[in-house]
């Protein structure tokens, strides 16, 4: 115990309130890794999270509600890949315009939902194990949803360094022209890598409103879509390294609330923004570190068709 | 020749809106035969080997493959049926390993360890060695091709397209290439050799056929033709070689001492201290396989990337630190490679594109209002002087064909009255005709006394048009040299790219 603060309820609560901004953040590496820059990832987890409220309150089931998280941010996230894809727009504009209709047609949806509360999402049972002294209330504790999000960090990357679906996935994302020479239908692979962001995005939405806050509000992802997005970035597109970046900005969120509490001489403002400003600080000490050859070691694993969009032309 | 036959192609057209890019085409290729695909940009070679390689859909025609009907829908039906592709723009990955980018390439790719090894061992068979672990983005242009090679090897093909495969390879490299394509054939595998290099062709081809808008305008066997007839059926007129005037050296009008620069670019090359100078009247031709730093060249030279103090001067008076605008004031004008986005904005009209280059020297701008008269004027100019052919002036850069937009950019700096001309790839892409009347047209400014540096890696077109020749090889530039006397071995070390080139050729 240092200054009334217990390193294992520390511990376990960082990895709690790092679990949505985890499956937001593994979703859009997965969409940047087959080349599209998606900035709707806020947008999409609002919807998530209230249509996740909606799906679970009418149902009763916290598990349908999840699913229900995952089908909304899906759906939003396919009227990016319409527009990206087929219509070719923007990406940098479609992804602000999807964040800020998220906004928007979260709070119509949500309006009848407000001061309601959600069926809970009870930790797993581990009988003994949750007793061991520290580990098991840091370990085996939580719901399945923080061992869900652990499990699609480890699957992700597994298949992008193990796979054909990953190679292709990575091909498609460093040179679209050259996978289209060799065949690989393009527009597909990334509507499916776009589809697959935003269902991570909505379940990682639908954790907020389900299990951390356990309520509707509106604005209530509050920014952690856009956190997640500086992840990917801070991660250089590598799926363990988005993981250590969600707990590091889990654990000075839960920190900074904790030192609130313990009573800690600064002001307020300054310790909740300290998250926001180290994981900026972070982000631009990863990339202005020099690589080989002088590129920054950000750049030089970023997908080199990031953010353009394919047409075949003959 | 009793061979047998291999791929049969009979009457097969495709038109696009506006174009029709092959019209009743036939041909046949047999087992082992080496195959010229002959034409001008344009003639309608890619759009055919498109349709062989399945990327493209015929709209009429038919073809046959080893004796039985043939029309993949997609490139992995053709390469189940033995068709394999090397790309004129290679079509590789640089932040994958030579090994991931073979397995893209192949239908059933067995597990890394094991490619690993075959791409090790094929590539030693046929001469051309390959680490599989290396990644794609650190390789010479030579290397890249191996894996695009290697990666049509593993699969056994029986028919082997290759898009104009020598252009980025020095004169050794292309020796190695030819013996590869030598054993392969000897071997049973054809090959579909695209290229406009006559000479090449005359060395490795058993037989060609010449494309001319879209039709089959000749077939002929390129040993018993001189280059100069396969030229003329290509182009379908007589060709006239650019005549050069003897014209008496002035002073050095550009000076580049102890340049060296970082690279800007992704995967670059960093210019490490060039040193050379151009006086009026002299055409300076620098060589060099592509990716050795005449991209980073051009860039210091047009005042895009900074130079340090006193590294460039023209006319003697120091530009280091001078913009390009501020170059152009002082006479210097520069065309790069790159014609879409770099000498160009696509979107904007070609008047647009004619003030934003020439407004510095034509003056097309006066108390900081655009005198779109005269701006409109230039360019008319320009496409009537250097016959770009285009429905106007007021149509989008985007919507001119590769050619007739480089006669269009190439010819806006040299009607500017320039002192010090600088181009890299004046005639990429380019069909014959035009070439011929690009060349004629930097000739004649060198003649009016313009100091011109020429960058290209069509060695034939530095040789014709150049006074003096010098080479770039990894972001450094060889002493320079007079043209007259120099040999294509000596060429070929100052280009210096023989990398790994020493391995020995293993022949069967």
């Amino acid at each position: 115990m240092f200054g009334g603060i217990d390193p294992s309820l520390l511990i376990a609560s960082l990895i709690v309130a790092s679990v949505p901004i985890i499956l937001a953040a593994i979703g859009e590496l997965v969409t940047e890794r087959a080349g599209v820059l998606n900035l709707g990832v806020e947008g999409m987890m609002i919807m998530g999270a209230v249509c996740g409220f909606i799906a679970a309150v009418t149902t009763g089931s916290a598990v349908l509600g999840f699913l229900g998280g995952a089908l909304g941010g899906a759906l939003l996230s396919l009227i990016f890949a319409v527009l990206t894809q087929f219509l070719l727009a923007n990406q940098v504009a479609t992804g602000l315009a999807l964040t800020l209709f998220g906004l928007g047609l979260s709070s119509l949806l949500g309006q009848s939902y407000v001061g309601i509360k959600p069926p809970l999402t009870p930790a797993l049972p581990f009988g003994p194990l949750a007793d061991i002294p520290f580990f098991g209330k840091v370990l085996f504790s939580h719901d399945w949803v923080v061992y869900f999000s652990v499990a699609s960090v480890a699957a992700v990357w597994w298949v992008l360094k193990a796979t054909r679906t990953g190679l292709v996935l990575r091909a498609v994302g460093e040179s679209h022209d050259a996978a289209h020479a060799l065949g690989y239908k393009v527009v597909r692979i990334r509507i499916g890598a776009i589809v697959f962001g935003g269902a991570m995005a909505g379940l990682g939405g639908a954790y907020v409103s389900l299990v951390r806050v356990p309520q509707w509000t509106d604005g209530i992802t509050a920014g952690a879509g856009w956190i997640a997005l500086a992840i990917v970035v801070f991660a250089s597109w590598k799926p363990w390294r988005a993981l250590i970046g969600a707990y590091l900005f889990g654990g000075i969120t839960v920190l900074q609330l904790n030192l609130q509490v313990a009573g800690a001489r600064i002001p307020v403002e300054y310790l909740s923004s300290a998250p926001y400003l180290i994981t900026i600080l972070v982000l631009v000490i990863m990339s202005s570190a020099k690589g080989r050859g002088g590129r920054g070691k950000v750049a030089l694993n970023a997908p080199a068709s990031l953010g353009q969009n394919f047409h075949a032309s003959r | 020749m009793t061979a047998t036959e291999l791929l049969r192609v009979e009457g097969v057209t495709k038109a696009y809106p506006g174009v029709v890019a092959n019209s009743d085409v036939s041909f046949a290729i047999s087992e082992g035969e080496v195959h010229a695909l002959l034409g001008e940009n344009g003639a309608g070679k890619s759009t055919l080997v498109k349709m062989i390689y399945g990327l493209v859909k015929p709209d009429s025609g038919r073809m046959m493959f080893r004796g039985q009907p043939y029309h993949p829908s997609e490139p992995r039906a053709a390469r189940a049926a033995g068709v394999a592709m090397v790309f004129q723009h290679f079509s590789l990955f640089d932040a994958l390993s030579v090994a991931e980018n073979v397995a893209l390439g192949m239908e059933n790719p067995p597990p890394m360890k094991e490619l690993s090894g075959r791409i090790r061992a094929v590539s030693t068979e046929y001469g051309l060695p390959l680490d599989p672990g290396r990644m794609v983005g650190d390789l010479s242009a030579g290397e890249r091709q191996r894996v695009e090679i290697i990666r049509c090897l593993l699969q056994d093909p029986k028919l082997l397209i290759m898009d104009e495969p020598t252009s980025v390879l020095t004169p050794q490299e292309v020796e190695i290439l030819f013996k590869t394509l030598r054993q392969l054939s000897a071997e049973g595998t054809a090959i579909l050799y695209i290229s406009h290099k006559l000479e090449e062709i005359r060395a490795l081809c058993d037989e060609a056929t010449i494309l001319r808008r879209g039709k089959v305008v000749a077939t002929c066997t390129p040993r018993d033709v001189s280059a100069r007839e396969m030229a003329e059926l290509m182009v379908g007129a007589t060709l006239t070689p650019p005549a050069r005037a003897g014209t008496p050296k002035g002073e050095v009008a550009l000076e580049v001492r102890g340049l060296s620069v970082a690279s800007p670019i992704p995967f670059g090359t960093s210019l490490k201290d060039v040193s050379f100078s151009v006086a009026r009247g002299e055409v300076l031709g620098i060589a060099g396989v592509a990716g050795n730093g005449q991209d980073e060249l051009l860039l210091a030279l047009s005042g895009e990337l900074p130079a340090p103090e006193g590294a460039v001067r023209i006319a003697g008076r120091d530009a280091g630190a001078i913009g390009p605008n501020g170059r152009r004031a002082a006479g210097l004008v520069a065309a790069p490679e790159e014609r879409l986005g770099h000498a160009a904005a696509p979107d904007m009209t070609l008047v647009e594109n004619a003030l934003l280059s020439g407004l510095v020297r034509k003056g097309l701008a006066r108390h900081g209002f655009i005198d779109w008269g005269a701006t409109e004027t230039f360019a008319a100019g320009i496409v009537k002087e250097f016959d770009v052919r285009t429905p106007g002036t007021h149509v989008a850069a985007r919507a001119l064909s590769g050619g007739n937009l480089q006669k269009f950019v190439v010819g806006r700096e040299l009607s500017q009255a320039p002192t010090v001309i600088v181009i890299n790839q004046p005639t990429w892409g380019v069909d014959a005709a035009a070439a011929a009347s690009i060349r004629q047209a930097i000739l004649d400014r060198a003649a009016e006394g313009a100091a011109v540096v020429v960058i290209s890696q069509d060695l034939d077109e530095l040789l014709e048009i150049a006074d003096n020749f010098a080479a770039m090889n990894e972001g450094r530039l060889t002493p320079v040299r007079p043209v007259q006397g120099l040999t294509m071995d000596q060429i070929g070390l100052m280009m210096g790219g023989a990398h790994g080139m020493e391995v020995a050729h293993h022949g069967h």
